[in-house]
Formats: C-alpha cells, sequence, structure tokens
C-alpha cells in the first residue's frame, strides 16, 4: 500500500509537469487558486475566450482529451494518464469547465455512435475547443423521468423536424453544437420512441433563452426549438434506440474518477479557527468541533474512495462502485455547511455580502447554490436507487408506464 | 498509486472469511451471547493455529512477523462474524502495549503466549465513566503494588494479564503515568465480571490491593505510550467495526430482498432502497477512511493521529448506522432474539465506546487537524 507513482507513471508525470510549466496561462494562477464553491468566473476577462486559448494550446501539445484516440484530436493516453494529466493540471483544470459536457458527455456518445466521417469532423474540433458543444436531454416535465420527454422530431424526406423544449442547458449561448434526445414515435412504450440527433446550434427555429434560477443567478439555458431542420446524416444510433444511446452519454457523466468534488470542508475548517464566539473560538467549542469532525472524515473518504478508484486505474482494472457516492455525498454535505456556517453568525448570518466577518459571503452564497448540486446531475434520490439497484443489486421500483404507449401516459404539470 | 492491500493480503482475508464462517457461524457466537461460556475457547485456539493472532508479532518473538495490513485484514473479518473471543484487547492492546514499550524479556515472556492463543491480556485504563485522560487515573503505584480500580476492563474476567495505567505522581501532568504488567491470577488482585450490552465480550471491573506490578516502558512515559496503543487499536477496531458494518448492511440487502409485503419484495420500496443506499455510502466512506489508517499505521507515518481518529469515527458512525438500520430493515423479527440483527446492533454499541466515545474522537481529530493546519 503506497501513494506513489508507478516508474512509467512518474515519468508520464514529470513530462507533463515540464509541459504545463512552460505553457500554462500563469497570468490567471492566481485568481484562479482562490476557493470558490460556485461557478469560476474571472474578474477581467471572459471565461470561455481564456478556456478556449488554453484548450487550444494543449490541443496543440497533444494534451486536450487525451484518453481518446489520436485521430480524434486525444493522444490515445491510458485512464490513469488522464488522472495523472487532471492532478497536474491543477488550478487551471478549471479553465476547462466550458469544454467539460463536450468532452464527458458528447463526446463520448458521437465516438460510440457517430460515423467514421462524423468522428473525424466533429471530435478532433471539440477536443481542441474550436467548437464547444451541450447536451439537450432535461425538459420541464422530463427531469428525473428524462425518457417522458416531450420534444418532437419528425421525418420529412430526409430530414427531422424538431419541435419542443429543453431546459438547464449548461452553455447552450455560447455552444456550437448540441446533443439532443427527442422523441421519434409516440405511439409506443416511452423508452422505445426516442432517437439521438446532434444539431447545429445556429441552426434556424433554435432560441436560446437564460433561465433566472433560483439563486439568482443565470447560468443555464432553456432551448426552445420551432421547426428545426436536422439532416437525417446527424442521427446517432437507430430511429428508436435514443435511450440506449443515452446510456453512453449518463455513464460518461458519472464516470469522471479523480474530479474535484467542493464538499465545504476546507473553508468550513478555516472559517471556525477565526470566528470568535462569545466564550472564544468557534472550533473551541464543543458542539462546533462534533460538527466539523463528522463533516471532516466524509471528506476525506471520499478522497480516499476516489484514491482507491485511482488505485484501480493504475494497474489496469475497472474502479468498483464505490465512486457513485461522490455527488451524493458532498451535495448535502455544501448544503449542511453552508446553514451551519450561518447559524454561527447569529442575525448576521442572514447577510449577504463580501464582508471580512461574514467570511466574504461565501457560505450565504453557497446556501442559495446548494440545492442544485442535489438535482443537476442526477437527484439525490434517483442516485440512491442507482446505488440500491445497480450496486446492492435490489429490484427496480415498479412502473406503471413501461409498457403502455406514450401517448396513452397520463400527464399533468411541469 | 497502489491505494490498496496486496493480492497476499486480500488471500489472506479471503482465507481468515472461510476459516470463521466454518468455525464461527452465528450459532457459536450464540453459545456466548447465551451465557454458556464466557468465550469461545475452540475458535481461539483455531485462532492461533491458523497464525492470526501473532500475525503482527515478529517472527523473534514468536508470531508471524507479516504486519499490520495483514492484521487489518483479519480484523475487518472478526468484526464481520462477531467473533466472541478476546481478539481485540489481547491483540489491539495488550500486544501493541508490549510491542511498544517492552523491554526484551517482557516481549519474550508474553508475545510469544500470545501468539499460541497461550495467553489473554487486555488493557486496564478506564476508572468508571469518562473518556481517556491522565487526569481519570487514580490506581496508584508505590513500590511496585499498585492500589485502586479498574472499570470497565475488555475481557479482563478471562484475561491472565492486564497493562495497567497507574499514577506514578500526584499532579495531573501526563508524565504522572506509567504503565505496568499485571498477572490478574495474582495477589492483591480481585477480577469481578460486568454485564455489559454486547453480550458476546465480557467486561470486569478489576480492584488492585498491593497487588505486584512489573513496570512496563519507562517511568513517567505512560501515557504517551497509551496514547500510541489508542491510536493502533483505533484503526484496527475500525476495521472490525467495518466488517460488522458490511455484513449488516448485507443481512439488510439479502432480508429486503427476500421478504415480500404488498405483493412485493420490501427492496422495491423506495423508502427501504434508499435507507440500504445510505448504509453503502456510511460502510464505503468508513472503509476508506480505514484504508488511509492502515496505510498510516504500517508505515507509522506521522499522519497516524488523524489518520486514527478519521478511520474510528468513519467506522463507528457507519456501523451504528448500518446496525441499527438493518434492525429497521427487518422490521419486526429485527427485533427478535432468533434474529442475528441485535448480535451486530449490541456489538455497534459496545464498540463504539471501547477505546473512547465518538465524541472523544471528535475532539481529538479536530486537535490533530489544527496541529497539521498550523505546522
Amino acid at each position: 500500500m503506497n501513494f506513489d507513482d508507478t516508474p512509467q507513471e512518474a515519468e508520464f508525470r514529470a513530462t507533463v509537469r515540464k509541459w504545463i510549466e512552460a505553457n500554462a496561462p500563469k497570468e490567471f494562477e492566481e485568481e484562479l487558486s482562490k476557493s470558490s464553491l460556485g461557478r469560476i468566473r474571472l474578474a477581467r476577462h471572459d471565461m470561455v475566450e481564456v478556456g478556449k486559448a488554453w484548450q487550444k494550446k494543449k490541443a496543440e501539445g497533444g494534451w486536450a482529451c487525451l484518453h481518446w484516440p489520436k485521430e480524434y484530436g486525444g493522444r490515445g493516453a491510458t485512464p490513469i494518464e488522464k488522472v495523472i494529466w487532471q492532478q497536474e493540471e491543477g488550478v487551471y483544470g478549471k479553465l476547462t469547465q466550458p469544454f467539460q459536457i463536450g468532452e464527458g458527455m458528447c463526446g463520448p456518445t458521437v465516438m460510440a455512435w457517430g460515423s467514421e466521417d462524423a468522428k473525424r469532423r466533429y471530435l478532433p474540433k471539440l477536443a481542441s475547443g474550436e467548437e464547444i458543444w451541450c447536451q439537450l436531454f432535461s425538459e420541464p416535465s422530463a427531469g428525473s423521468d428524462v425518457a417522458g420527454l416531450r420534444t418532437r422530431a419528425e421525418k420529412k424526406g430526409d430530414n427531422w423536424v424538431v419541435n419542443g423544449q429543453k431546459i438547464w442547458t449548461s452553455g447552450a449561448h455560447y455552444s456550437d453544437y448540441g446533443l439532443l434526445i427527442a422523441r421519434t414515435d409516440p405511439n409506443v412504450p416511452k423508452h422505445k420512441g426516442l432517437t439521438m440527433f446532434f444539431l447545429d446550434m445556429k441552426s434556424p427555429g433554435v432560441e436560446v433563452r437564460p433561465i433566472k434560477q433560483a439563486n439568482g443567478m443565470q447560468e443555464f439555458n432553456e432551448v426552445y426549438f420551432t421547426d428545426v431542420v436536422i439532416p437525417d446524416s446527424q442521427r446517432l444510433g437507430a430511429v428508436g434506440d435514443g435511450w440506449n444511446v443515452s446510456l453512453t452519454t449518463l455513464m460518461n457523466e458519472r464516470m469522471s474518477i479523480g474530479a474535484r468534488l467542493a464538499t465545504g470542508v476546507p473553508e468550513m475548517f478555516e472559517f471556525c479557527s477565526s470566528l470568535m464566539l462569545e466564550d472564544g473560538l468557534a472550533i473551541d467549542d464543543p458542539a462546533v468541533r462534533s460538527r466539523l469532525a463528522s463533516w471532516a472524515v466524509k471528506s476525506s473518504g471520499l478522497k480516499y474512495t476516489s484514491y482507491r478508484a485511482i488505485s484501480a486505474l493504475s494497474k489496469g482494472e475497472r474502479p468498483g462502485p464505490e465512486n457513485s457516492i461522490g455527488k451524493l455525498v458532498s451535495g448535502m454535505m455544501l448544503q449542511d455547511i453552508a446553514a451551519y456556517a450561518m447559524d454561527l453568525e447569529g442575525a448576521a448570518g442572514s447577510l449577504t455580502g463580501e464582508s471580512e466577518e461574514l467570511a466574504h459571503g461565501q457560505f450565504q452564497q453557497m446556501l442559495l447554490s446548494s440545492p442544485s448540486m442535489r438535482i443537476a446531475g442526477g437527484t439525490d434520490e434517483i442516485l440512491r436507487n442507482i446505488i440500491a439497484e445497480r450496486v446492492l443489486g435490489l429490484p427496480g421500483d415498479i412502473r406503471v408506464d413501461k409498457d403502455v404507449p406514450y401517448n396513452k401516459i397520463p400527464t399533468k404539470g411541469r | 498509486m497502489n491505494f490498496d492491500f496486496s493480492d497476499e493480503q486480500k488471500q489472506m482475508r479471503d482465507e481468515a472469511r472461510k476459516f470463521l464462517a466454518e468455525q464461527c457461524p452465528p450459532k457459536a457466537v450464540r453459545e456466548v451471547l447465551d451465557g454458556k461460556a464466557p468465550y469461545d475457547k475452540a475458535l481461539w485456539k483455531g485462532l492461533a493455529e491458523m497464525g492470526f493472532l501473532g500475525v503482527a508479532i515478529p517472527e523473534k518473538f514468536g508470531g508471524a512477523g507479516a504486519g499490520h495490513l495483514e492484521l487489518c485484514v483479519i480484523a475487518e473479518e472478526m468484526g464481520r462474524a462477531l467473533a466472541p473471543v478476546p481478539f481485540s484487547s489481547t491483540v489491539y492492546l495488550a500486544a501493541e502495549a508490549i510491542l511498544i514499550a517492552g523491554s526484551d524479556a517482557q516481549k519474550q515472556k508474553w508475545l510469544p503466549k500470545i501468539a499460541a492463543g497461550e495467553a489473554i491480556g487486555t488493557l486496564a485504563l478506564f476508572e468508571g465513566k469518562g473518556n481517556p485522560s491522565p487526569k481519570a487515573i487514580n490506581v496508584s503505584a508505590n513500590g511496585g503494588a499498585l492500589n485502586g480500580f479498574k472499570k470497565p476492563v475488555p475481557d479482563g474476567a478471562i484475561a491472565d494479564f492486564a497493562v495497567v495505567a497507574a499514577r506514578t505522581g500526584s499532579g495531573s501532568r501526563e508524565s504522572e503515568i506509567s504503565l505496568f504488567i499485571v498477572e490478574l491470577k495474582a495477589a492483591g488482585v480481585e477480577v469481578k465480571p460486568l454485564t455489559n450490552i454486547d453480550l458476546t465480550r465480557g467486561q470486569a471491573e478489576i480492584t488492585f490491593k498491593n497487588a505486584k506490578a512489573e513496570p512496563l516502558g519507562e517511568h513517567g512515559d505512560g501515557w504517551s505510550v497509551i496514547s500510541q496503543v489508542l491510536d493502533r487499536a483505533a484503526v484496527l477496531m475500525a476495521f472490525e467495526q467495518v466488517g460488522g458494518a458490511d455484513r449488516a448492511l448485507e443481512m439488510g440487502r439479502d432480508y429486503a430482498l427476500d421478504r415480500i409485503a404488498f405483493g412485493r419484495p420490501i427492496g422495491s420500496f423506495q423508502a427501504v432502497k434508499h435507507m440500504l443506499a445510505d448504509m453503502y455510502v456510511s460502510a464505503t466512506l468508513a472503509r476508506s477512511n480505514c484504508y488511509y489508517g492502515a496505510w498510516a499505521l504500517s508505515t507509522n507515518a506521522g499522519e497516524l493521529p488523524e489518520a486514527a481518529a478519521a478511520a474510528r469515527i468513519s467506522a463507528t458512525q457507519a456501523f451504528q448506522h448500518c446496525a441499527k438500520n438493518n434492525i429497521q430493515v427487518h422490521g419486526g423479527m429485527g427485533f427478535t432474539w432468533e434474529f442475528d440483527c441485535h448480535m451486530y446492533y449490541r456489538r455497534a454499541n459496545a464498540v463504539a465506546l471501547g477505546l473512547g466515545s465518538l465524541s472523544y474522537w471528535e475532539d481529538a481529530l479536530i486537535d490533530r487537524m489544527r496541529k497539521k493546519n498550523a505546522a
């Protein structure tokens, strides 16, 4: 048992480190290093532009999407090499945020289901950041039950015509392409009537509108489709096989090993170490210590769980199912920590703003943003179902709409 | 990175699991539970023959000389099987104290006997309620004779000897505590068995009246040794707890698959599934913290105090959580004597206290994290 690289890994790490040292945009290092629990913003620069420049440089050096095959813009690296890259990329990895949906979800789907022509045309440009992709799955009335989606695609000659609405699309406003799942046959049960496409986000009839979220920010979009034409050559997988294709996408979403999940624990520890309460420092208070300790062991538990997965990759094995717990644990923890930090501040805890005494307002922001952590990318409840069914082998829930034609399923509400 | 047990260590775990499945089925645990024997003597002998008692004891003292990683995998299996034997008190507490502080002669005298299953040892630390603290120690040592009482002493009623923490000065400083080895059959030692919630493991009160005691380690060094022993034992006990948590989770899962209510397996109800998923999350977090503890223990790393506290807290929470919800998944059947659920519930809640309570370790973790952050 050790934390050391194998000789090959050490050599690879040294190569990566040298390249990053010579090429990283150091002018942003300080800004990116500041701990941040939400989305990253740069004060004087556009995140997407800075990100694109870094991604382009990485692609030229052969470091973009490095676990992809060379012919599609990668370098054919092993999974453990990808992890080492992420570790070494460090704070600059935050710049890759606009490309993560493309790299993690859209790209792998095109790779698995696209034609050779499509793969050669789209994947290298996705990898180099020249073209950004978004994912168009969720709808106002199809969230956890995404197979219940309503957006229609109808065949007209060699094309499909799409009408409907998607929601919670990150980056739709700066994306060039989108991965779209739509209903092509409402007369069969819901999972069977879906088909996957990709489309040019500049197509006529595509309208992107920002959503004002519960935390007051605008980070996601709604995307409306009005008679949008998609050529049949942009279909991924067979007609009616879209659900199966989407599993490739979602599987990749959950496989992000070694990803840096914010838990709020370091911020909370620092906060309690300096906050003066009536009887002294917060961290000297037994109640505070007990809460902190419980969060700290969850956070270290997640860290060492990911180390176990990395070790499996290092040995060329498939990591076990342990990593499915990451988002479930960290999402709830962020929300609990935020509320407790504010509780320690007393009545002033409700104040927002950047003042020093309120820890720069970070916990207030965290409180307002954290509900989304427990919903996006699989709600806590869906994640528990996945653990219960795929890891523990418990039976699936009874699905009353499973064998019912989609257009006979009762619907109501958003 | 190789943050995992080796193939040989995993093989040893499989061997231990197989051995315990055969030699320590729930039926055997129940012999002790029902008061028919104070501990499972045949199992104790078998564990010695398998080399498990001396797995971390060097070969020159009669052990297998394997190491602490190997002891961790055995500990997990002991917890899983609820082995009703004085393993933790003898191996994690007494043997570790002697390994840390014993003279060559003391090691030569006790360790081979421990490895061979011929001597049961324990640590006599507590004196009534409260957590480990030098201030709580009142047993006095004068001229090689002890006076005072200890309780609870794990496995005290069946132990041959105890490592006893005693006061060799009158102040509250740590340096006024020293350790002694006391043979419990000797004159001046009175042992009274105590009942406790875990009927498969004994506790005792030991009274010393001018009992003959042999110093273990340097005079005034006792608390430092105790702290090291507790950290090591915390990691090892955490593996037992993770073993128990995993087994309780499996029992709950199996029952949820088997039991039909409202015309379907209860494991298809989300209320039950989510309870089991949360148990899996606890057990997984605990296991990962334990692995880090195992690494720190086996390399004697400076990180051990923090890693041990994290493993201990996480594993205590996981075992209590899984044992409690295992009963809940079983419903009424889980509250019968006949079903094994209560044995895990009893064990989970007893071992949660044995080395100091959860709040004691939470406190310790925060102190240790602060020390690290300040460094």
